[in-house]
């Protein structure tokens, strides 16, 4: 009997009930891991919300790339959004520029943002924008339309594989009208 | 009352350090309901753990009668579309939470003390508890089914936006209740580590333990790592869905996907969590009946080691459509692919176990034959969707749904029914009935095929899941499937009463070796299996006997 009944230390039991602590503070821990992962690779499409400013790339007449542009609004988000060119071709290295139309369709003033994606994530870091309303927050006027551009290039570092980009961006509204851009993006 | 006193007891026993007077309080259980209320009983505990499980099959099952009925013809025709969905994702958080896993802690309970030979478990109160959040938590999860809006509709993935954005209020009921069935699990799971650990006969080695224990001890571990990881998905469902928080709304900067990195972090380790204590079981009951001592008992072990640690790196073979660089695809195959080579290992060592066998087929031997052909299909099936552009064709087919009802019933379920068949009479001291047992394996393993394999055919020809209504030309396959679903369903009628009939009416077991080969200290207690076993350990003679894989000594 005496053998029977081990006592179980307390640094056991410690150890013991850290382990799922620790892993639930891991699931919370994974949302700023995946941020900074998916920020340094260009996975899962996250792409900069900022202005290009290096060097200009040199062209590469070779080959050419095809881009489709697709717009889309977040739920409760009453504003007209859509590329005016939907698709074209582009080659490596050289500036383009296309339009985005947007429409207040309600009767508020409205502050949004656009997030950009791109897919495939390869393609991510390639595609560089000088201009671009997805930079800022727009503010609409009550039944505004406005013609917002996209300056970019796709850089001729682009892997050979890649033939075609898709480059989305989702209107969502902003909570706080006082922030600038999305925090995180 | 008399069973809190032993505790207390026990507890001034060990601080004085005298044991004297502990030997002769021999006593059985309270009497009345009470004494399921109050037990801290090892024994009880697993008897409650198996029924509840049980009742719980009962109701998945009944959620999927009603699935398989729907999709018995094209064209909707008994349920609305959401009830459908409703369908789909209760019986598999049901059939996942509140079947699978508890019947194999309830296994646990019972086995694990009587296989190292300790007296109970580590913590006979929290065992209590962990218990009896179960049937609160399964309560709260069906009643979502009542509720305005309907219960969660988003599939047992419940992947985000559908499931914050998009969900039910009721969701936030399903939250609370994940959150207790993770709670409830990884009480369980600490209890199963201290007790193994800790408790095991002191001239008890871990590689004299019993193949059951090995593979709990190892489910244990991925149950505290995987499990406290689902609650943080959850949570932040919660947060997301009511306080602001926009983890998974790209519109707050958040991200969809990464609620599916998250979830899958969780649920690949889960999807061992459910195989991984079927392979002890099936190691216990195939030397048994092929009279020989397990083959390779080392490298089964080393084997769940190794499934259980590549659990952990290969969730996004599950998400191969969300997008991923080809460097990333290449990884996940070959990763997931790489845990067919332990698990392969695993079912060499059956199979050789049985070669050469002096082979008999009582009931459980049946069982465990079947999961081990049937579980390999379903590990076949495994592979192809572990191939990276396959998947692209296969993904949220009815190929997937064949898949894992393969591993998960014709494994986990077969495995656990296994498990009763073999363990019952000595728990309850009585036989049960041989013939009518046989039929119904017969009938289950036969209907069991005709409901699950057309399926695999039905995916491949690109039926998808979870849609209540199909195109014609998958009439034939969805009516075979149904027609075996219903035949699948109605066996348990018949298990019920084989089982209920074996406890009140069965044949007396005289022998303490209710199996004449069978190994395992669980076989030296009399049967039934007194209410307190183990006061004294096992002596080493005995433990080295009763290793069923003592060849290797």
């Amino acid at each position: 009997m005496s053998q029977q009944k081990q006592t179980i230390t307390k640094a056991f039991w410690v150890k013991l009930f850290l382990v799922p602590l620790g892993m639930f503070a891991f699931a919370f821990a994974l949302v700023p891991l995946y941020d900074t992962f998916c920020d340094i690779t260009g996975l899962n499409g996250r792409t900069s919300s900022s202005s290009y400013e290096g060097q200009p790339i040199e062209v590469d007449e070779t080959r050419t790339i095809t881009i489709d542009f697709l717009a889309a609004t977040a739920p409760g988000f009453p504003v007209k959004f859509y590329p005016m060119t939907t698709k074209m071709k582009v080659v490596p290295g050289k500036l383009y520029t296309i339009n985005y139309y947007a429409e207040n369709r309600s009767n508020e003033v409205i502050v949004g943002q656009a997030v950009p994606s791109v897919a495939p994530g390869e393609a991510a870091s390639h595609l560089k924008k000088l201009e671009c309303f997805c930079f800022n927050n727009q503010k609409f006027e009550p039944k505004q339309p406005i013609e917002m551009p996209v300056r970019f290039f796709v850089d001729s570092e682009i892997g050979k594989e890649v033939y075609n980009i898709t480059l989305s961006y989702n209107f969502v509204k902003v909570k706080n009208t006082a922030t600038e851009g999305v925090a995180g993006l | 009352m008399s069973t809190t006193t032993t505790d207390l007891q026990d507890e001034i026993d060990e601080i004085e350090g005298s044991h004297d007077s502990h030997d002769d309080h021999h006593h059985g259980p309270e009497k009345g309901l009470m004494r399921w209320v109050k037990t801290t009983n090892h024994k009880d505990i697993g008897t409650l753990y198996i029924w509840f499980a049980f009742s719980m099959l009962l109701i998945g099952g009944a959620m999927a009668m009603v699935i398989r009925a729907e999709l018995f013809m094209p064209g909707i025709q008994l349920v609305d579309p959401n009830f459908f969905n409703q369908m789909t994702t209760l019986h598999g958080l049901i059939m996942v939470f509140g079947a699978i896993m508890p019947a194999f802690v309830g296994l646990a309970n019972w086995q694990i003390p009587l296989m190292i030979g300790a007296k109970d478990m580590a913590l006979p109160r929290m065992n209590n508890w962990s218990f009896w959040i179960l049937p609160f938590a399964g309560m709260m999860l069906i009643s979502t089914l009542f509720m305005e809006g309907g219960g969660p509709a988003f599939g047992w993935t419940f992947y985000a936006p559908l499931s914050t954005t998009f969900a039910p209020d009721s969701t936030d009921f399903f939250i609370f209740a994940v959150h207790m069935l993770g709670f409830s699990s990884i009480m369980g799971a600490i209890n199963v580590i201290a007790t193994i650990m800790n408790m095991r006969a002191p001239d008890m080695k871990y590689m004299d333990m019993p193949l059951f224990v090995w593979t709990w001890l190892i489910t244990a571990f991925l149950l505290i790592a995987a499990m406290p990881v689902l609650a943080g998905a959850v949570t932040m469902m919660l947060t997301d869905r009511n306080f602001g928080t926009s983890f998974f709304d790209a519109a707050g900067g958040g991200d969809p996907v990464m609620f599916q990195h998250i979830f899958w972090f969780f649920g690949h380790p889960e999807v061992y969590i459910m195989i991984l204590p079927a392979f002890g079981v099936v190691s216990q009951i195939i030397p048994t009946f092929a009279r020989k001592p397990l083959f390779g008992y080392s490298s089964m072990v080393y084997a769940t080691a190794s499934i259980a640690l590549l659990s952990f790196v290969v969730w996004a073979h599950h998400m191969f459509l969300t997008g991923m660089p080809i460097a990333g695809q290449l990884y996940f195959m070959y990763a997931t692919i790489m845990i067919s080579v332990p698990t392969g290992v695993k079912v060499f060592n059956w199979v050789t176990t049985m070669w050469r066998g002096s082979m008999t087929f009582e009931t459980p031997m049946l069982w465990a034959v079947a999961f081990v052909i049937l579980f390999t299909i379903g590990g076949f099936s495994g592979l192809m969707l572990g191939i990276a552009p396959a998947d692209i064709q296969y993904h949220d087919t009815y190929f997937v749904v064949a898949h894992f009802h393969y591993v998960l019933v014709t494994g986990a379920l077969f495995s656990i029914i296994a498990a009763v068949f073999y363990w019952l009479p000595k728990w309850c001291g009585n036989m049960y009935n041989e013939r009518l047992a046989k039929i119904h394996f017969w009938w289950a393993v036969i209907s069991v095929n005709v409901l699950f394999f057309p399926q695999h055919f039905l995916g491949l020809a690109g039926m998808p899941r979870r849609i209540p209504d199909y195109s014609l030309q998958f009439a034939d396959f969805n009516m075979i499937s149904s027609i075996g679903g219903f035949a699948f369903g109605a066996s348990f009628i018949l298990l019920t009463y084989i089982i209920v009939d074996c406890i009140r009416n069965g044949k007396p077991v005289k022998e303490d070796r209710v199996w004449d080969s069978a190994k395992g200290l669980e076989w030296t207690v009399a049967t039934p299996a007194p209410y307190h076993t183990f006061d004294t350990p096992p002596s080493k003679k005995v433990i080295l006997e009763e290793s069923s894989h003592i060849g290797e000594h």
